[in-house]
């Protein structure tokens, strides 16, 4: 210790590989800790790649992941209503969710007093904290009979694709609006912080143009916060893209393929969830473990899109100095 | 008068900024506010578009006049007052996600000014002493000039709406010799068509641009005459200690 201080003291600053020590020790360590994360997600590919790969083999991918049958007795895999599943719940969830807790999130940073806030952005924050098992309970209690009764009916009066059929409750819609509840804490929490690190001398510089409050909104606070509100949403896409249970509990359990939202349907996780405890064959198991990486392929490429989205609209003007 | 004030009183929360401030602006003058950190130059420059009562806790006593009309009296509205009397910041602050072309553009839009844009563009700009520097890349980000010329560029964004009174709080304070230079010129340019109210730390600059100077003390407007007398031979000795650097 006492050589190691003293050496510190030295004019010339004494590189030694003796002063190194502690930064390369931590260097190691850290570049350690770092690695286990992509080991992590590495074994876990592969062990599902593992028993994924035979399966696969045996369906044929393209016959697997375009193929519309899921038919356990006859031996039939098709990944489609799947991923189908999974990315019209969650565009529905984000289509609700985004413009409300955008909305929502510039009202307590913009509009409401700083008293309101606090209040209305602790229980926002509590919402983020409940199982989701229990948003299920409530989605098969509260929003299936209200969506049968009366909000189906009313919306099939609009006569537009998405709303038709029979109005049951339990559907792709259940399911959008039950991920919309999930992901709007996620979204409004990150969207506060995101709206308050814009520097108030950009709001006073509309303000002092002309603008009305909701016009320096428009012109200088939403498009400062673009970026950041774009992160805000990929992390709700991952969130109702991964979410099993609630969606389970409300979706219908249905491996079809509708055009109507009022129709029951599947996800990647709920399929996975359901038939994987009781999965005979190792064709079955194979076919679910597939299903979990094209889920985790999913993910990746909307965050890989989303991301690019960022950049793309961070080019030129919009790239902002600190 | 273009800009009469009375018995002007603000307040944030419990700190009373400004005591009672009267005072008044010729048109076409330009009139420097100085005094101390604190003395309520900002609040009182503020005031004049009614941006202090934006900030939380804010409130105001007193008349400001500006063409005789009351700032305050019923059916005024800040917003089309904030056209008539434009205002440039301490920092400069163009809005970063927009071209230097619709950074100008930006309070037309706002107000719905219609006509040639392109022209008013180019009006703005050479009137802010920037068009030279820019006319080859208007569609470049306002952040990719330098702190000088975005601050010009702030100047002609609020010159382009066509205001009658231009605010300046401490414009070229966070700016190097050269630039400032470029602003105190504009500044005495700007003079033929404005009345402007400039609050600076920097009692030479005051010296340099302004007609009449009012000097600020603790909320209080000290003094308040033409620019030579208030540099020169000062009625109030804590006047004259600050312009001659006792303190401050």
């Amino acid at each position: 210790m006492g050589e190691v201080a003293a050496r510190h003291a030295e004019p010339s600053g004494g590189r030694s590989s003796r002063t190194n020590l502690p930064d390369r020790a931590w260097a190691v360590s850290l570049t350690v800790f770092g690695a286990a994360v992509l080991v992590v997600a590495g074994v876990i590919v592969g062990a599902l790649w593992f028993v994924a790969a035979p399966a696969v083999k045996t369906l044929g991918l393209w016959n697997f992941v375009g193929s519309r049958q899921w038919d356990v007795t006859r031996d039939l895999y098709g990944a489609l209503p799947f991923i189908y599943g999974t990315l019209v719940t969650s565009a529905v969830a984000l289509i609700i969710a985004l413009p409300v807790s955008v909305g929502l999130a510039v009202f307590l940073t913009e509009m409401a007093p700083a008293r309101l806030r606090v209040v209305v952005s602790f229980p926002i924050s509590l919402l983020a904290g409940i199982p989701s098992v229990v948003y299920g309970l409530w989605g098969l209690f509260v929003l299936v009979p209200l969506l049968r009764k009366p909000i189906e009916p009313w919306l099939a009066r609009t006569h537009f694709p998405l709303f038709s059929g029979a109005p049951i409750g339990l559907g792709y819609l259940a399911a959008g609006v039950i991920l919309a509840i999930m992901i709007l804490p996620t979204i409004t929490t990150i969207s506060i912080e995101v709206l308050r690190t814009v520097p108030g001398s950009l709001r006073e510089a509309a303000l002092a143009l002309g603008a009305t409050r909701w016009e320096a909104i428009r012109i200088a606070v939403l498009p400062y916060s673009r970026a950041g509100i774009v992160g805000a949403t990929i992390l709700g896409l991952g969130r109702a893209l991964g979410e099993t249970m609630a969606v389970t509990m409300v979706i219908g359990n249905s491996p079809t393929i509708s055009a109507s939202l009022f129709a029951p349907g599947y996800s990647l996780p709920a399929v996975i969830a359901n038939e994987f405890a009781e999965a005979s064959g190792s064709l079955q198991t194979g076919a679910l473990a597939a299903l979990g990486l094209i889920l985790f392929a999913v993910t990746l490429l909307l965050n890989v899109i989303a991301r690019l989205l960022v950049r793309v609209s961070q080019k030129g003007p919009a790239r902002v100095a600190a | 008068m273009k800009i009469e004030v009375r018995g002007l009183d603000a307040y944030f929360r419990s700190t009373h900024a400004l005591r009672s401030v009267s005072l008044g602006v010729p048109a076409n003058t330009v009139l420097a506010i100085i005094g101390p950190s604190g003395c309520g130059k900002s609040t009182f420059v503020r005031c004049i578009n009614r941006m202090h009562e934006l900030v939380p806790g804010a409130r105001q006593t007193g008349q400001i006049f500006v063409d005789g009309k009351d700032l305050h009296a019923r059916g005024v509205d800040p917003v089309d007052l904030r056209r008539r009397v434009g205002m440039v910041f301490q920092r400069p602050n163009p809005f970063p996600t927009m071209s230097i072309y619709d950074n100008v553009v930006a309070g037309l839009r706002l107000n719905g000014i219609g006509g040639d844009h392109a022209e008013l563009v180019e009006k703005s700009l050479r009137q802010a002493a920037l068009w030279d520097e820019v006319k080859d890349r208007l569609h470049t980000s306002a952040l990719s000039l330098s702190g000088g010329q975005q601050q010009r560029l702030c100047i002609a964004r609020a010159l382009a709406i066509g205001p009658e009174v231009m605010l300046m709080d401490e414009p070229a304070s966070a700016l190097d010799p050269i630039a400032t230079a470029k602003i105190e010129e504009l500044i005495r340019e700007l003079r033929q068509q404005l009345t402007i109210v400039i609050v600076t730390h920097n009692m030479q600059q005051a010296a340099r641009v302004s007609d009449h100077t009012a000097f600020f003390y603790m909320g209080e407007l000290i003094e308040h005459g033409e620019t030579e007398q208030i540099f020169t031979n000062p009625r109030e000795p804590r006047t004259e200690d600050y312009v001659t650097g006792k303190f401050g």
